[in-house]
């Protein structure tokens, strides 16, 4: 059974735009598949859609084979542990008002004993905070401070940490590296990369940046105006049999 | 000189602040060592005198003490203007952030009702209100209530449909965060510092309606002393004893003036204007 499959999922908007026409793909225990496509393509509302935050109209989204899209919110509770997601903007993902450790703590607090976690051992509040800034290589006393008194990189990192701090099966990566320098964005993956095999996680990494894509997926889908247009094995990027629009890509990035 | 300027104004606004603050403890500590004149009681032979030692600020038509009656006064004007302060926000804030949070039915229901009560000047729908509820101060309070709660409703609910549309929120409901928890978490300290500020701006504006509808007869009735009831009685005698209307007039100025200078500060304090232009 695969962990994350989503079957013919369709989504249009209230203005009548069909933002995702039938997606159908899945994705596997330890795996990291890579969505790739241009902007405003329907990538960050796909995954909006697995992180259960927009409904679809069509379809279904089976995490572990259990249906998420027709439950409430209390059903859902159990389910959202195992889908966790780093978002675009670090800033924008960090309450400014609350401390780091606060942000940190949030998703554990909400589970408390009912979240079993193999790698990190929650005995206190700080004891735990600290092992969450060691796994994303950060110095603990960061923990104590702002968002707006980190830098970018280091904040994306912080976000990086709540999200596997409930150690879940799949992690929704939307765009990571996009608002980070060149060797901000770089040491971001290795981190990911890291943390993937460290923690058995997996990861869906969304991006319409094609090398960091291929860096990081061993699967890869390519996305063009709501549809996927082309899927295949990370060593088949450069295959003739590619669509189109992947070679569109590919060109860009060479 | 930035520098000086950031932090000699605040420090200006704390002094102004502490020494009015300190004005009215040596009032309060005054109201309770020094009291010996009953407010309301009632003595023909010594009405309308003059300052005295006796009476620090002479004696009204009916022989009471001025300041007995303006220091016992300040209890129901100032903690009238609390208690409706603090109902208008109890209700307002958790109206604000439901309508806000929620989005939908709710929200119209609860902002279609603000815009009813908004449709008219503050002063006119309370002078309607405590005129139908019949003169009291209970019925002014309930008045100013209806009247109030709907400014901390709107500027929580704008605060929070602003907030709501953060990826930390979305994050939050990734992670589980119920949806009480969100606000109280996440959303509470984006609206306390807005809330406090907008509060002391309002208590101000709150003990000016108490004031101001006991005055025309619809607020606290006599013996009550009540600043703007007292102003009332005093009226045929402005020209005679001018002191009588004086007194409670600068009573109503000074706790104006610290809610005023309060809410400068928490503004300062909460940095609202700085947090709002970025």
């Amino acid at each position: 059974m695969s962990l994350l499959e989503l079957k013919n999922v369709s989504k249009t908007y209230d203005n009548g735009e069909a933002v995702l026409k039938g997606i159908n793909f899945s994705l596997e225990k330890k795996e990291c598949v890579g969505l790739v496509g241009e902007s405003g393509c329907g990538k960050s509302t796909l995954a909006r859609c697995i992180l259960q935050l927009a409904s679809i109209d069509e379809g279904e989204i089976l995490l572990n084979g259990t249906a998420l899209h027709n439950k409430n919110e209390r059903k859902l509770k159990p389910y959202r542990r195992n889908i966790q997601t780093v978002m675009q903007n670090p800033t924008a993902s960090l309450n400014p008002k609350l401390k780091i450790r606060e942000s940190l703590l949030d998703p554990y607090l909400q589970y408390g004993s009912q979240a079993v976690l193999k790698h990190f051992h929650y005995t206190n509040e700080t004891k735990f905070v600290k092992q969450l800034m060691e796994a994303v290589e950060l110095p603990e006393e960061l923990a104590g401070r702002y968002p707006h008194e980190l830098s970018g990189g280091q904040k994306q990192r912080v976000t990086i940490a709540r999200a596997i701090s409930l150690e879940p099966a799949l992690v929704v990566l939307d765009e990571p590296t996009s608002s980070l320098d060149i060797l901000s964005q770089s040491a971001t993956l290795k981190l990911l990369n890291g943390l993937r095999q460290q923690l058995e996680l997996s990861y869906l990494f969304i991006s319409h940046d094609l090398s960091a894509v291929n860096m990081m997926s061993q699967k890869i889908l390519v996305m063009k105006e709501g549809s996927i247009v082309d899927r295949f094995e990370q060593e088949e990027l450069f295959s003739e049999s590619r669509h189109d629009y992947t070679k569109e890509l590919i060109s860009l990035y060479q | 000189m930035e520098v000086t300027a950031k932090f000699s104004k605040p420090t200006y606004k704390t002094i102004s602040l502490f020494i009015v603050i300190g004005l009215i403890a040596t009032v309060a500590a005054y109201t309770f060592l020094f009291l010996k004149h009953d407010p309301s009681f009632v003595n023909l032979n010594e009405r309308l005198l003059p300052v005295s030692l006796e009476h620090p600020l002479g004696t009204d038509h009916l022989g009471r003490d001025v300041l007995t009656r303006i220091l016992l006064g300040s209890q129901l004007t100032v903690g009238y203007g609390f208690l409706a302060l603090i109902a208008a926000v109890a209700i307002g804030v958790p109206c604000g952030i439901f309508a806000g949070f929620k989005g939908g039915l709710l929200d119209r229901f609860f902002m279609r009702i603000a815009d009813a009560f908004q449709s008219f000047p503050d002063t006119i729908v309370a002078i309607v209100l405590s005129g139908l509820l019949g003169p009291g101060i209970e019925n002014l309070l309930i008045a100013i209530v209806l009247v109030k709660w709907v400014n901390y409703a709107r500027l929580v609910r704008s605060t929070v449909i602003v907030e709501r549309q953060k990826d930390y929120i979305s994050v939050a409901k990734v992670n589980g965060l119920s949806s009480w928890r969100i606000m109280s978490k996440h959303l509470y300290p984006h609206i306390i510092g807005h809330v406090l500020v907008l509060a002391s701006l309002d208590l101000g504006k709150i003990i000016l309606l108490i004031s101001a509808l006991s005055y025309i007869g619809l607020g606290a009735q006599p013996p009550a002393p009540e600043w703007g009831a007292m102003l009332n009685d005093a009226r045929p005698y402005f020209q005679s004893v001018p002191s009588l209307m004086v007194f409670p007039g600068l009573a109503i100025v000074l706790v104006v003036l610290l809610t005023n200078l309060l809410g400068d500060y928490l503004r300062d304090k909460f940095d609202v204007k700085k947090e709002l232009s970025s």
